[in-house]
């Protein structure tokens, strides 16, 4: 039997680290709820963007948490331009296109990174990133707390933005009626490439809050961007509410489960879960059957 | 009829390739290249026949290299028998997920996703279990006999992996010009309208996935057999899955020879590029990227496409906008 006082820090941290991944996941099911696709080069940009963090220290000394001003805004002009030029332009009519030319892009980003920057890890080195504060007799990482906090922050933001402005309600009419927002004067290329730049926006956000306490290398995506999936997938797949709730669910079950099981079958449990979904529930835990 | 004399003719020249070509380098390039064209053949059964885009067929892959190479290794059994467990297992596994997933009627995005999920649990697993040399691999021992499927010369290994290829085409000619084949096409057009004329979608969905599978299980029986070494990421890693997809986009997907146009059109430009700017880490994969996202963007029908759109500009048919 599993002492309580392990398994309460454990599903702490669970919570914390499900946070990250509900901030990755929250673009994800923005983007899959507007424009129908799957975005994989997901993982891809997530890493341009921990690159991007990693070479402003690096270079400029600039801290990870002040990196915030810069590094959303930059993903977001990267993600309005690649979905304006690229991957707006793929369709040809059949989305399995567009799901082939994200797919394309997180080959070539992925492998230029790999070219440029070679597979070494690269880490940030803060004065605060083995700082620990004491919560219900567990001991947390306070960049893991910064994160969890910002994850939130991020989560409200975005759900004021859908709900109670122009550009909330234009994203929402385009995800419901691609047609009617068209016949309403809705610029269609102009938002579906606001909505996605808005979801790699907060891959930027997630990669400053990410940076102090994971490090980076050309493959981090890969990692993130599955689980990203099985919270989209958990959630139902363009639900706001349902990836946070992803996120968290994800991240307490590994955390666990890395306890329980040790920490390379971990992620098994992860796994588990996406295919019992998928058996039980394949429209997620809040999502509506197509 | 025309399609199947030209089918055979060609495979009949590339089956003397080694008779002339005495290079053991470019006789292993034109191996790889017909082993990618099965690669993309067994993708094109079901993403060009039964409309369903797998990202994660590495999946069938590694499981008939990981069944023939642990079959031998754990429990003595012949290369050849595990030659067919590795097509059935591929065919099994393809049938379990299909039927995990097309049950819901998940395609498209959700469908692409959920084949590369199982390919990641699939890899995962085979990292963490002992029984297939978890991280370090699995290695199987020399012994250069044909009776273990392991040969002197590469010709021998040259026909081997030709006669696969072969069966996959000739299946795919089949399907062409079969019942089977035109009920997936009906169902990859319109699901819902191929059921109303009586084509159980769910069934014919699954024997796509299966035949696919089922190539796909041989190619990695034919790469253990090969290479003799696997390890989790080459056996379900995404490198594998990337090829198959591509090699049938590039070629033209849906179409008989378009796998075979890709998977030569492809090998010869890598080969180019290797020659200019040389074996770098992580190039090859970039170059093979920006082609996808070329074509996809400017050739979404493919090679074979673009080749039937000047065909019918010539004839002045009118077609080439489709």
């Amino acid at each position: 039997m599993i002492n309580f006082s392990i398994l309460l820090p454990s599903i702490l941290n669970g919570l914390t680290t499900g946070a990250l991944y509900a901030l990755v996941a929250l673009g994800l099911t923005l983007i899959y709820g507007v424009l129908h696709i799957i975005n994989f080069a997901h993982g891809a940009l997530l890493m341009v963007a921990m690159y991007l963090v990693y070479f402003l220290y690096k270079l400029f000394g600039l801290d990870p948490y002040l990196a915030l001003l810069v590094v959303p805004a930059a993903m977001f002009v990267i993600g309005y331009v690649l979905q304006r030029t690229i991957i707006g332009n793929a369709s040809h009519g059949r989305d399995e296109n567009i799901l082939l030319v994200t797919l394309g892009l997180s080959i070539v980003i992925e492998n230029l990174a790999l070219f440029f920057f070679a597979s070494d890890t690269q880490v940030v080195d803060t004065p605060y990133a083995f700082d620990v504060v004491e919560l219900f007799g567990a001991f947390l990482p306070v960049p893991k707390v910064i994160a969890f906090v910002g994850a939130l922050l991020t989560a409200l933001a975005l759900w004021l933005l859908m709900g109670w402005t122009d550009l909330g309600r234009a994203i929402r009419a385009l995800a419901r009626e691609r047609k009617g927002a068209r016949l309403v004067g809705i610029n269609v290329d102009h938002i579906f490439a606001m909505s996605f730049g808005i979801g790699i926006g907060v891959l930027g956000i997630a990669a400053c809050l990410l940076l102090p306490t994971y490090y980076v290398y050309p493959q981090v995506g890969h990692g993130f961007v599955l689980i990203a999936f099985t919270i989209v997938v958990l959630g139902g797949m363009g639900s706001f509410i349902g990836a946070l709730l992803g996120g968290f669910i994800i991240g307490v079950v590994e955390a666990v489960g890395g306890l329980v099981l040790g920490e390379s079958l971990g992620q098994i449990g992860i796994f588990v879960i996406f295919i019992l979904v998928l058996l039980f529930r394949p429209q997620g835990l809040l999502g509506h059957r197509a | 009829m025309r399609q199947l004399i030209i089918l055979l003719a060609i495979f009949a020249l590339i089956a003397l390739t080694p008779l002339w070509l005495t290079s053991e380098f470019w006789l292993n390039a034109v191996l790889l290249t017909v082993y990618a064209a099965l690669l993309g053949q067994a993708w094109n059964i079901l993403a060009g026949f039964g409309g369903q885009f797998s990202f994660g067929h590495a999946l069938f892959f590694g499981t008939g290299a990981y069944c023939v190479a642990v079959l031998q290794i754990q429990f003595g059994v012949n290369p050849w028998i595990g030659f067919v467990l590795g097509g059935l297992l591929g065919a099994l596994v393809a049938l379990a997920m299909g039927f995990l997933t097309f049950r819901y009627g998940l395609r498209g995005s959700y469908f692409a996703l959920v084949t590369l999920a199982f390919a990641e649990v699939f890899r995962i697993l085979s990292n963490s279990v002992s029984f297939t040399g978890a991280g370090e691999g699995i290695l199987i021992p020399l012994d250069r006999q044909a009776s273990q499927m392991q040969f002197t010369q590469l010709s021998s290994y040259f026909w081997l992996i030709c006669a696969i290829t072969l069966a996959c085409f000739l299946t795919v000619w089949w399907l062409q010009n079969g019942r089977l084949g035109a009920r997936m096409m009906a169902v990859r057009d319109n699901e819902e309208a191929a059921a109303a004329i009586g084509v159980n979608a769910m069934s014919v969905k699954l024997q796509a996935i299966a035949l696919s599978g089922f190539f796909s299980g041989l190619a990695g029986v034919f790469y253990a057999q090969k290479f003799l070494y696997l390890d989790p990421s080459i056996a379900f890693g995404p490198a594998v899955s990337v090829e198959s997809l591509l090699v049938a986009i590039v070629g033209g997907i849906g179409t008989l020879f378009g796998p075979l146009l890709g998977a030569a059109v492809l090998h010869i430009f890598a080969e180019l590029v290797r020659h200019v700017i040389g074996d770098e880490p992580g190039l090859s994969m970039a170059v093979y990227g920006s082609i996808l996202v070329i074509m996809v963007l400017f050739a979404p029908r493919g090679i074979a496409g673009i080749g039937r759109s000047v065909r019918s500009v010539l004839k002045g048919t009118g077609d080439a906008g489709r």
